[in-house]
């Protein structure tokens, strides 16, 4: 016999631990502590036993199939059922009509969920896909996803039932933080890939300009928001329409301004490398062939460094994603706002309601970045 | 070079005293503030928040990098070797939660206080140091691996004598980055409770008191900035002896 | 000092080393030549047990390399490899310290050893012992390789195109440091190299690979002579091989009373060499000196040139 398979192994531990943890957990209002419910109770007998049995089947495939397809295929399936069930339990324990009750997921759904998960990723892991394949994954997992929200499935979940309470200003604050993200990665990409060019022509900038940026990049993102809020304030009160456009020493000014100073330094820092990277040979023939120093720059160099500055966007853009949400704390609004609010209530599906979307366009954007530069260096390889 | 080491120690010995006896310089700060609000947070110690502060990060970035440097030894071993395609992925994935999410989302389980920023600390900083100890144990040069195998080291002396030697550059760069993050979101810390120097950025927030703000952050920027650097150097020591 | 015994190796069902037996005996430099692919440096590698043999047996020193832990086999036997595969983290003395270390000898007796040694290769221990392998050149490196494989005196010592990564002219040289060295300490060489010259120059018996078998084992004279088959005659070049007979003689042995005009060549020189050296200055004689400087006699090109002559 095969020996067992060890991430199979991992995996199954830790989805037995999610089965003997309570799977949801009932609340009588959004504050109080939660009563544990198991699974059996949380479930009717047949639905229990159709997830217990898909769970049971991607343990068995965990533990002795090696092939990437029925692992994936193994672990999906289990999610799919695992998530109509959170939404099933909190549909049954819910009394109808009642908005006052909260049932939320409980330690053992979390466990289930990542030991699919776990399992799932491992999978795709090992497949080692090639970037449209997994870009198509992406869109089916996000549209599965999507189509999960918007059936109202999950409607009873108290994460859901947060959103319901504030949909107008979930929406709000989803597009400042993605306006507030994305705006400083186009200001960032169109300051740094010049500043860029120019310290890869200059050395004498090249060490004052990355020391400077690395330093920039180890101030803490809420110290450099404080640091910026009094010169932003200034420039509001001292130069004429300065306020008009935005400009102020609270909200997402401060903010976005530190956003853009953090992306600068992959940013720079990579499109350096990559024209510092451009082999000789590719530049001399150029000159032989007559092009002006403009048109082997356009023509040559940039496209040559372009993967380099690919990846420098994918690391600022999850960053920028990631730090919109400290955004909030200076007033400048963003999904943030929900998890500050959240944790000064310790009430967790608020946090969540926060965290977990930015989580997944983070997750989001950095997948389909990656794809994007094994494109983009594929291409520059051929 | 000589410019560097006396602006370092300039900013360091200006960043004590002001730690130790911030009143001398509420000349600083009191053009930031506005009808009479105080220029100096006084309701705690300076002193006592920022070393509150500096033991958390450094306690929690040592165990991080701890763990992590084990587990990627681990799973660069035959014995892991299952895990390495998964724990990749999830080091990349698990950078993409902001620090921020983690934090939050420990309070409902830890209660507010030091306890649930520790914790994010600590597994948020496992990530940089755990990728960067994989990226320098699976990119050794296959002689030098070779002629170590071939002079009869035992598995334990070749990784002890010469895989964490050569990684190590790659491994300090992991834990500045790790502890760069780590003093970041301590200072966020504050928002749930942590007694760090956030709570005198927080304090100037709620109170529309710049002044704080400015003490807060620049004391917070000066100790990212410094220690980072420090380990820099650490780092630009290691790859030049060997270049 | 070593055997092989019927050994065979697959990869994934692929035959690198193909049923080899053959003996290598104490003090001699064996040269294994191939091209690239034929199963030399796996055949190399599976003496100190870095490839594991698929079947058959290998001795050392008449036990079976299975026979012991595998640390200890190999702290017992030297390796340099073609990128020389020094520890950039340490120092000279350090890298050179390695096996010894390992064998837990006293750290005077290491100390002394390391200064020996960085003598032994020409390089001197006070202004190299605390530099690290990146601040020396191509050719220190590679001393320093061998050097650090012979530290702990191996009776035996196994080499993977160890001069491969050399320019040409300090190449040469290396060759012949290496040969003289081994004279001196009686080591047991092994050597793969895809060069036929260097296997002819260096080895005291060749063994000549393809497809991982080996065509002939024997010692560069009678392959030269009588080459097995039509691969090896290809291999060794029909336009080279009077002047491979010249190669592995030295000028010593044919020195005759008498003089000469010119610069004066050394006793150990090659015939090869003395030969390119006569037609160069269009001499018919060569004085000869020895090791300590005197004038010997004298080699003349009569005389050369019957030793390139096929011998009957």
């Amino acid at each position: 016999m095969r020996r067992l398979d060890r991430v199979g192994l991992l995996v199954t531990t830790i989805g037995a631990a999610g089965l003997a943890l309570p799977f949801v957990a009932f609340r009588e209002n959004r504050i109080v502590p939660g009563v544990p419910i198991p699974l059996p109770a949380a479930l009717p007998a047949w639905e229990a036993a159709l997830l217990g049995g898909l769970l049971c089947a991607a343990a068995c495939i965990a533990l002795a199939s090696v092939s990437p397809g029925k692992r994936l295929a193994g672990s999906l399936a289990a999610v799919a059922m695992l998530a109509l069930a959170i939404g099933d339990a909190a549909r049954l324990l819910t009394p109808p009509g009642d908005t006052i009750v909260r049932v939320a997921p409980g330690a053992g759904f979390w466990l289930l969920a990542l030991a699919l998960l776990l399992m799932a990723s491992d999978a795709v892991a090992r497949w080692k896909l090639a970037p449209w394949p997994r870009l198509g994954a992406l869109a089916v997992a996000t549209g599965a996803l999507g189509a999960l929200l918007w059936s109202g499935l999950w409607d009873d979940l108290s994460v859901m039932r947060e959103y319901a309470n504030r949909a107008d200003t979930f929406w709000r604050e989803a597009g400042t933080h993605l306006a507030v993200a994305l705006g400083s990665l186009a200001a960032a990409v169109l300051l740094a890939v010049p500043i860029g060019i120019l310290c890869s022509r200059l050395n004498a900038t090249r060490d004052v300009v990355l020391n400077t940026l690395t330093a920039v990049q180890t101030i803490p993102s809420i110290a450099l928001f404080g640091l910026l809020i009094a010169p932003m304030a200034w420039l509001a009160a001292t130069v004429p329409g300065a306020a008009a456009i935005g400009i102020a020493g609270i909200g997402a000014a401060p903010g976005i301004v530190a956003l853009v100073l953090y992306g600068l330094l992959p940013l720079v820092a990579n499109t350096m490398a990559g024209l510092d990277a451009v082999p000789p040979a590719a530049n001399d023939a150029a000159r032989g062939m007559g092009m002006s120093d403009v048109q082997r720059l356009v023509q040559v160099e940039l496209p040559l460094a372009f993967p380099a500055i690919l990846a420098a966007t994918r690391i600022v853009l999850v960053q920028n994603i990631g730090l919109a949400t400290v955004v909030a704390l200076i007033g400048g609004g963003g999904l943030g706002t929900f998890v500050f609010q959240g944790a000064g209530q310790t009430a967790m599906d608020l946090v969540l309601l926060g965290a977990a979307p930015t989580v997944v366009l983070a997750a989001i954007s950095a997948i389909a970045l990656d794809a994007a530069v094994d494109m983009a260096s594929g291409k520059g390889r051929r | 070079m000589r410019w560097g080491a006396f602006l370092r120690l300039a900013c360091l010995a200006a960043l004590c005293l002001f730690l130790a006896e911030p009143e001398r310089f509420g000349f600083v700060f009191a053009p930031f503030t506005r009808d009479g609000q105080p220029a100096i947070y006084v309701q705690n110690a300076l002193l006592t928040l920022a070393l509150n502060h500096i033991a958390i990060v450094a306690l929690a970035t040592s165990i991080g990098s701890a763990v992590a440097i084990a587990l990627a030894v681990l799973v660069t071993r035959p014995v892991g070797a299952d895990f390495l395609p998964l724990s990749r992925t999830i080091a990349n994935i698990g950078q993409t939660f902001p620090p921020v999410a983690v934090l939050a989302l420990a309070v409902p389980m830890l209660g507010f206080g030091t306890a649930p920023t520790f914790v994010a600390l600590l597994l948020y900083g496992l990530l940089p140091v755990f990728e960067n100890t994989l990226a320098g144990l699976s990119n050794l040069p296959p002689d030098v691996d070779e002629a170590a195998r071939a002079s009869g080291m035992t598995e334990w002396q070749r990784l002890l004598e010469v895989d964490l030697p050569l990684a190590a550059p790659l491994i300090v760069a992991g834990v500045r980055v790790s502890l760069v993050i780590g003093i970041g979101t301590a200072t966020i810390g504050s928002t749930v409770a942590a007694s760090t120097l956030g709570e005198v950025i927080m304090a100037g927030l709620i109170n529309d008191n710049l002044a704080f703000i400015v003490q807060g952050a620049l004391a917070v920027a000066l100790i990212a900035i410094l220690s980072s650097e420090q380990l820099m150097r650490v780092e630009r020591w290691m790859i030049h002896r060997r270049t | 000092m070593i055997g092989f015994k019927a050994v065979s190796k697959r990869f994934d069902g692929k035959t690198a080393v193909d049923n080899v037996s053959l003996s290598v005996e104490k003090g001699e430099i064996v040269a294994i030549v191939g091209t690239s692919g034929s199963g030399k440096t796996t055949l190399l590698r599976m003496i100190n047990r870095l490839v594991e043999p698929t079947s058959g047996q290998i001795e050392v020193d008449g036990r079976d390399v299975r026979s012991m832990p595998v640390h200890t086999l190999r702290r017992g036997i030297g390796y340099v490899i073609q990128g020389n595969g020094l520890f950039p983290h340490r120092t000279v003395a350090q890298n050179i310290a390695t096996v010894p270390r390992l064998l837990g000898w006293g750290s005077d007796r290491i100390a002394a050893r390391v200064d020996e040694m960085l003598a032994l290769f020409q390089l001197d221990p006070a202004d190299y012992r605390d530099r690290f392998p990146a601040d020396l050149s191509g050719g220190q490196q590679q001393r320093v390789g061998v050097a650090r494989a012979l530290a702990a005196g191996p009776d035996l010592l196994l080499m993977d195109e160890p001069f491969a990564a050399l320019d040409p002219i300090i190449r040469g040289k290396a060759r012949a440091d290496l040969k003289a060295i081994q004279r001196r300490l009686g080591t047991t060489i092994v050597l793969v190299t895809h060069d036929i010259a260097e296997a002819i120059e260096l080895g005291d018996r060749i063994a000549v690979m393809d497809a991982g078998a080996v065509l002939q084992f024997a010692t560069p004279e009678d392959m030269i002579v009588s080459p097995a088959s039509d691969f090896v005659r290809a291999f060794l070049g029909t336009g080279e091989r009077a002047f491979h007979l010249l190669s592995f003689r030295p000028v010593r042995d044919f020195v005759v009373p008498g003089e000469a005009q010119g610069e004066p060549v050394a006793d150990t020189t090659t015939l090869r060499d003395a030969l390119a050296e006569a037609l160069w200055s269009a001499r018919e004689a060569l004085p000869v000196r020895s090791e300590n400087g005197g004038i010997v006699g004298r080699i003349t090109l009569d005389a050369i040139l019957r030793q390139g002559a096929r011998p009957r």
